[in-house]
């Protein structure tokens, strides 16, 4: 049984004379346990998404079914099985982070010795500030108690909403190594994210862009299908840089990266040298100009590309 | 289920001193200076005189205006020109000009005139004010006739004499009018406007997101919030009705029973308005703006400091939908008057109508989806 199977889903917002397509006629099957990613820029669709999972929104069109269950009808049910983390902060800043906990225990009808076991990693890291208000913890601390707060009714499926969105890297990293510790514990977890370098950490991802799913598949599926060259390119002056290039016929797909300027030949017969010895001729200095293995991120950007032109 | 919520509830009131304070404070400080400030008796009318006359008969007149403690003298002015140059300062509320040769025409020709200019900026100052003098220069009017009239057989003129007296509130004590009043703005102060407060604030911070994907039933959460600030508002009864007692002495003529009666409707009236305007209001502010709004209307036309029976017809068809009105009558009649149940068991009824429909209207209109 899939654990999500989401089809021909439709969401628009209203304000005013103004009608915006949140999701457009999307379709996604995740199956049990999977860590399943949800990849895209801000505004592309991801909280409605997951906000009509957690049966906190109801779509205008279309079928979404949780862990079997259809998110209109059975919402009630839906809501005893899931943990949902919305994006923004939302536990009670004035009560201790023991208070949250326990609040949202004993809400869900069950009591935090009784599923300390899936917790025990995560809250043992909070523990020492369990008599702190929720507000005054640091941000990555937050987020710890949030996925706790969300966990503790012992939930099959977790819905993450931009869980490490503001939050430093190494407790990044920490957060995605505790969500594959879950995922071992039977769980499946979506996570919606822009980060781009997060989507290696699922195992599946689908990369959203206003309302499209551009592609589901795994990451290194998703990098296998678009295999193209492309070139990485640096000089002293990146903006002027990035002005020649673009107005270069031989390349496509210009945008920056880093340090370096990504970009793709527009054929397999454009050489390397070709590109180097047009941006001499421009007098740029210091050029470097290799060729690179393709990350999701330039696999999104030509993607986008292309579905903006069709 | 229910406990807890309440638990959460009451933990997050008293965890926060600004509520606290203001559940103490606010009845404290509005009980304490609003009804000895906010007074209706006009006094110190300042009353500036222009005598063309100087005769003993003015002289009189004078004295006994200014005896009578209501006014406050600007000065003597030789002009009514320069009279009114005080009254365009606002140094002056009336002018009192008396004419040349007023002794001499008031003795021979039993009349004279006399002229009255006031100010009407202030309406009721103005009004008062000039009704006082009125009366006072009548009494002067009928003391001179009494000293011409010598040996009279019989009084030339029928007299009839008023002699009156206060029901209710025999010392005509303002603060007995407006202590209970002011209380009931309290109590739909706390009742409708932190109601409405926090479940935004729960909006604004998005916790109502964490809430709402849990098994919580709409109507425990509702509950939840509810119960607190219906226990509070009784509190704040107590506290206002203590002070009554202790300040100003008022001590209900009627069974204080009654007013708690009363107010456990009224505050889930109030309690509902709240929640109904937490359901319209996204934000902090837009819920102050709105209670601010209602407020503002509410004590307006509420009775509390003009008498709905002088309002326009339009005015008190508003006054029906005023829950306001409804508890400041019954506070008065009660604390006042003495009145029994029967008296208030119209209001009472009105009033659970009012809390049923505004509770049935925000639970309708309250979502846990959207």
């Amino acid at each position: 049984m899939n654990a999500i199977s989401v089809r021909n889903l439709s969401k628009s917002y209203t304000t005013g004379k103004q009608t915006v397509e949140a999701l457009c006629n999307i379709s996604l099957q995740v199956a049990a346990g999977e860590l399943f990613g949800i990849i895209g820029p801000d505004g592309a669709g991801k909280t409605s998404l997951l906000r009509i999972l957690a049966t906190l929104m109801q779509p205008n069109a279309g079928q979404a079914s949780v862990l079997g269950l259809d998110t209109t009808k059975d919402y009630k049910a839906i809501r005893q099985k899931i943990g949902y983390m919305p994006g923004r902060f939302s536990l009670y800043q004035d009560l201790s982070v023991e208070e949250n906990l326990d609040f949202f225990a004993t809400i869900f009808k069950t009591s935090i010795d009784a599923n300390y076991q899936l917790i025990k990693d995560i809250y043992e890291q909070i523990a020492p500030f369990k008599k702190r208000k929720a507000g005054k913890l640091s941000g990555g601390m937050k987020q710890k108690l949030a996925l706790c707060c969300a966990l503790i009714h012992k939930p099959s499926l977790l819905l993450l909403d931009e869980p490490t969105t503001g939050v430093d890297v190494m407790s990044r990293k920490e957060f995605w190594d505790m969500l594959a510790s879950l995922q071992q514990q039977g769980l499946t977890i979506v996570v919606a994210t822009p980060y781009m370098d997060e989507a290696s950490l699922c195992d599946r991802i689908a990369l959203l862009d206003r309302g499209n799913f551009l592609e589901i598949d795994t990451p290194s599926g998703i990098i296998a299908n678009h295999q193209s060259t492309l070139w990485a390119v640096k000089s002293d002056n990146m903006y002027q840089l990035l002005q020649d290039t673009r107005s270069w016929s031989g390349v496509t797909n210009v945008f920056p990266f880093g340090e370096y300027l990504h970009c793709s030949p527009h054929s397999s017969n454009t050489d390397i040298k070709e590109l180097e010895a047009y941006l001499l001729s421009k007098k740029q200095q210091q050029i470097v100009v290799k060729q690179i293995e393709p990350q999701i991120e330039d696999v999104f950007m030509h993607l986008m590309n292309k579905h903006h032109v069709s | 289920m229910l406990r807890f919520l309440l638990e959460k509830e009451f933990r997050q009131i008293f965890r926060n001193p600004a509520i606290i304070r203001m559940m103490f404070i606010m009845p404290v400080v509005q009980l304490v200076i609003l009804p000895l400030a906010a007074n209706y008796e006009v006094k110190n009318v300042a009353i500036a005189i222009v005598d063309h006359d100087h005769s003993s008969y003015s002289q009189k007149l004078v004295h006994k205006a200014m005896a009578s403690g209501y006014f406050k003298l600007t000065g003597y002015y030789p002009s009514y020109k320069q009279a009114l140059v005080q009254i365009e300062k606002d140094k002056a509320d009336i002018i009192m000009e008396i004419p040349a040769h007023f002794e001499k025409q008031l003795v021979r020709e039993s009349e004279a005139p006399l002229l009255l200019s006031v100010n009407a900026v202030n309406g009721t100052k103005a009004n008062i004010g000039a009704g006082y003098l009125h009366t006072i220069i009548r009494q002067y009017n009928q003391e001179i006739r009494l000293q011409w009239l010598q040996m009279p057989r019989l009084p030339d003129q029928l007299q009839i004499q008023t002699t009156f007296t206060n029901w209710y509130n025999p010392g005509m004590n303002y603060q007995q009018f407006m202590v209970p009043g002011i209380l009931v703005v309290l109590l739909t102060m706390v009742g409708a406007f932190l109601t409405a407060l926090n479940i935004v604030k729960e909006k604004e911070v998005g916790t109502i997101e964490q809430i709402n994907v849990t098994p919580v039933k709409k109507h425990l959460f509702i509950l939840g919030k509810l119960i607190p600030f219906w226990i509070m508002g009784q509190i704040v009864l107590t506290l206002g009705l203590l002070i009554a007692r202790l300040v100003y002495h008022i001590i209900p003529a009627g069974n204080i029973g009654l007013i708690y009666l009363f107010s456990s409707v009224y505050l889930l009236a109030v309690l509902g308005l709240g929640l109904l305007l937490s359901t319209y209001a996204n934000t902090q502010q837009q819920a102050m703006l709105l209670a601010f709004f209602l407020l503002m209307i509410f004590i307006l036309l509420g009775g509390l400091y003009t008498s709905i029976d002088s309002m326009p017809i339009w005015a008190q068809a508003i006054t029906k939908f005023n829950p306001v009105s409804y508890f400041i009558e019954v506070m008065r009649m009660v604390v006042m008057k003495g009145s029994q149940f029967s008296d208030i068991r119209h209001h009472l009824g009105i009033m659970a109508i009012f809390a049923l429909v505004l509770n049935t209207w925000a639970i309708l209109n309250y979502r846990k989806r959207q």
